[in-house]
């Protein structure tokens, strides 16, 4: 994050207003587990995009599904949790190369 | 262009489609119960719109420079005045309204404050601006301690919990005073707009978001927001707590329009059928937080718990009836 | 007095108070966010009576504390409003912790303090030790001689503060009851004269978030993020940027102060220090506030005396003039230099303590005592105040100096 093009005082707007939307900060390395999705079990209630802290999963009305953001996913675990349908189960990154 | 609640029903894919105001990046914990809170909540918003936010976990993580996870114009100042900055937005809007300064029609002010911010060091500031009547809707994200700066007990922390400093100890068993009520407190301003909500009746949260923001003067949300790593609970089931809060009536969901209250449907369903409601140890014995009081020598703290539980409930249902 | 042409000048029965709530009436002020203190009370009890009389299109947002007051008046700036709010003593020293805030959010509020005591014991009389505590928190500190230049000092005030370059809250000290209570005839300019002087407040431009350069204010047309959490990487720069933004202010005060001349025909001095028989005097005063004026009748009974006596009166105390205090007291043989206010434990007062600081540098410096007067509203007629310069002669004639501290006024 840090580099040589880092700003001096006379370029930084005033009052520390920020420069950059998070958007820009990837906080996906944090995660152990990630979520695997099972289109056929998955009902699209989106009861997953609702509950996420992170507004890591989307819904695509262009697919006609849901879609994970796994640049932003903290790997929580918050959807498995809480799909009706159990369609999410969350694993190792590993084990899904396993599968 | 104020529109109503009847407007806009807030179904899921309604509200999937609306692009995120509290933005993805932010650096709250994996399973964060307040992360939740404000990016649903903002997906309530009706148009322009200022925050404001008192000082704690979710101003920190939403506002690391030279990150921002605000898509809105935000304002952070200080821990225990986050009504009163909302009192100042809220009065220039007025003023330079007045005088031709601002074009827009209207502009929704919204001050966010954890239970710190609002049980205690914000108190004062949270009841002056409700008195001198500032449009503007308060959101209390109660995640029930001071978890910024490590855990710490709060006047909305509960009985039983261990906190840093009301550690379960050999002589004291976590914290031994009552959660304060602090929606009563507020309640008794006589203000038009009172709700309680938790994010997994998320629904139900953005519809008294809705409100509170087209009631014209000052409104109050009160929603209760797990915290993982606070309670000592898996991030997984931050929500499932939400959801328990409710069925075990520790955090009754209910709204007041003009002193008049009314159980919102989840809690309602308790009212209906008591026999559905669970014991509080459902609720409890799983955090952390509480994990000293299933020893049997503090039994009897779990036996206050429900029993301040059941009266808080009984009082509420009584408070409803009479509505 | 030069006025407006064609203009007869028009007088009004004013207490300080009184004249700075009018100042900002003038100004056409969005937001006032304030709380009662004697003895600054009557400000916002005037400015409440032209709310309620409709007189002034300003939103009064009556605080439950001054916390709070400073609170609405930093937001509302930064909601890119002209704001206005007052306070004294322990309402200043409630506001300490966002005093700082708003300087680093660059909203600049313009505050008129009725300079009072620090409590304990609680006293409600006039000193320094108010302000003077916030010295270091951000702010611009002018302290004004009479009701008139706390007059024109808040319509001067508004128009330092909102400069882009500058960007500061700024604090307009006025003795309390010496000032704030008194009656004085204050020669006021016509309404429309000085909402053309202030002007409406021109926004610095940031960049935000979304990339577009865009006016410093919340606006939910260019939305930004204001007091994010900055750490160890960036805190320092914003805090540099604040000490450049008090050079700017510098040369600002003294701009400001000379149009206001050509508008009013009045000055004070260069805006910065105001003297008064310096320039052949061999012993002088350095002296904040309306002690002032005392000390030109005295200065003139002492200069009928054969003495050569001056003054300077520090009138902006931050940024500090150094400079300009240099080249106002490098020819002096000895010079007392005069604190409302102490700084326990330290080596004299604050004003004492930055002046001997910025004359340390003169290759030859005159030589420099602090009297310490006044606190707790105590009182300094020319009779008491006879008494520093005749320490003053002592101290030229023998070059010596016996105590660098004195207390004037003290029962010993």
């Amino acid at each position: 994050m840090s580099s040589k093009q880092e700003k001096g005082w006379k370029e930084l707007s005033i009052a520390a207003v920020s420069p950059k939307s998070s958007t820009g900060f990837l906080t996906g390395d944090w995660k152990t587990y990630m979520p695997v999705h099972d289109l056929e079990k998955c009902v699209s209630c989106l009861t997953c995009v609702m509950l996420c802290p992170e507004g890591a999963v989307r819904w695509r009305p262009d697919l006609g599904k849901i879609e994970f953001d796994f640049t932003f996913c903290k790997g929580c675990g918050i959807c498995a949790n809480e799909c009706p349908t159990k369609s999410l189960t969350m694993k190792m990154p590993a084990d899904q190369k396993e599968e | 262009m104020t529109t109503t609640t009847q407007d806009w029903k807030f179904t899921a894919k309604d509200v999937a489609l609306k692009p995120d105001l509290f933005l993805s990046g932010h650096r709250a914990c994996a399973g964060c119960g307040p992360a939740t809170v404000l990016r649903m909540i903002m997906k309530a918003t009706r148009g322009p719109t200022i925050v404001t936010q008192a000082t704690g976990c979710m101003e920190i993580v939403g506002s690391i420079y030279p990150y921002t996870s605000w898509g809105l114009p935000w304002l952070h100042t200080a821990f225990e005045n986050a009504a009163a900055n909302a009192s100042g937005i809220e009065a220039a809007i007025k003023a330079m309204r007045k005088k031709g300064k601002i074009k827009q029609e209207h502009i929704d002010v919204i001050a966010i404050a954890g239970d710190g911010g609002t049980y205690d060091i914000g108190l004062q500031a949270l009841s002056g601006a409700i008195e001198r009547g500032h449009d503007f809707l308060f959101v209390l994200y109660d995640n029930e301690g001071y978890m910024n700066t490590g855990i710490q007990r709060s006047g909305g922390t509960p009985t039983g919990a261990s906190t840093t400093t009301t550690p379960a100890g050999t002589a004291i068993p976590g914290k031994l005073e009552k959660k304060k009520p602090i929606t009563e407190i507020i309640m008794a301003h006589e203000l038009e707009y009172v709700a309680t909500a938790t994010p997994y009746y998320w629904k139900d949260m953005l519809t008294k978001v809705r409100k509170g923001l087209e009631v014209e003067g000052p409104a109050f949300l009160h929603i209760f927001a797990p915290c993982p790593r606070g309670w000592r609970t898996d991030p997984s089931k931050t929500m499932a707590y939400s959801k328990l809060s409710v069925e075990t009536c520790v955090f009754p969901i209910w709204e007041a329009t003009n002193g008049k209250r009314a159980l919102s449907t989840p809690s309602k369903m308790y009212s209906l059928a008591p026999e559905k409601k669970k014991p509080v140890t459902d609720y409890l014995k799983d955090q952390g937080r509480f994990r000293h009081l299933f020893k049997p020598e503090n039994k009897h703290i779990i036996d206050q718990i429900q029993q301040v539980t059941d009266e808080r409930w009984q009082k509420l249902l009584k408070q409803c009836e009479q509505a | 007095m030069a006025q407006q042409q064609g203009k007869p000048e028009k007088f009004l029965a004013f207490n300080g108070d009184e004249a700075v709530a009018f100042a900002a009436k003038q100004s056409d002020v969005d937001v006032v966010a304030a709380y009662p203190i004697t003895p600054q009370t009557i400000i916002v009890e005037k400015f409440s009576e032209y709310v309620a009389n409709g007189e002034v299109q300003t939103e009064f947002v009556c605080t439950e504390s001054e916390h709070s007051a400073i609170s609405a008046s930093l937001s509302a700036s930064t909601t890119g409003a002209r704001t206005f709010t007052a306070s004294a003593s322990a309402g200043l020293a409630l506001m300490h912790e966002i005093l700082f805030v708003t300087s680093g959010s660059r909203a600049p509020v313009v505050m008129a303090v009725a300079n009072r005591a620090l409590s304990s014991p609680i006293n409600i009389h006039g000193d320094h030790s108010d302000s003077m505590a916030e010295r270091d928190s951000g702010w611009l500190h002018i302290y004004v001689e009479n009701a008139q230049e706390a007059y024109d000092s808040i319509i001067q005030a508004f128009k330092i503060a909102e400069d882009p370059d500058v960007s500061l809250p700024i604090i307009v000290g006025l003795d309390g009851f010496t000032i704030s209570h008194t009656l004085e005839n204050v020669n006021i300019l016509p309404d429309e004269v000085v909402k053309q002087f202030v002007g409406e407040r021109v926004l610095p431009m940031v960049m935000n978030h979304e990339g577009k350069t865009v006016p410093f204010k919340l606006d939910p047309d260019n939305p930004m993020t204001m007091g994010p959490n900055v750490s160890s990487t960036y805190y320092f720069e914003f805090k540099r940027q604040q000490e450049e933004a008090m050079k700017n202010a510098l040369k600002k005060i003294q701009e400001v102060n000379a149009n206001y001349a050509k508008l009013s025909g009045r000055s004070y001095g260069d805006g910065l220090v105001d003297t008064y028989k310096l320039d052949d005097a061999e012993i002088a005063v350095v002296v904040v506030g309306s002690t002032a004026g005392t000390l030109k009748v005295l200065i003139d009974e002492l200069r009928n005396e054969g003495i050569k006596a001056g003054l300077l009166r520090l009138r902006t105390f931050r940024p500090f003039p150094a400079e300009q205090l240099q080249n106002a007291l490098k020819h002096l043989k000895a010079l007392a230099v005069m604190d409302k206010s102490m700084s326990f434990g330290g080596l004299g007062g604050p004003v004492f303590a930055e002046v001997r600081n910025a004359l340390f540098d003169l290759k030859q410096h005159p030589l420099i005592i602090n009297y310490i007067f006044g606190l707790g509203g105590r009182d300094s007629n020319p009779l008491g105040l006879r008494k520093v310069f005749e320490n003053l002669q002592q101290v030229a004639k023998s070059g010596q100096i016996e105590d660098i501290v004195h207390y004037l006024g003290l029962k010993e």
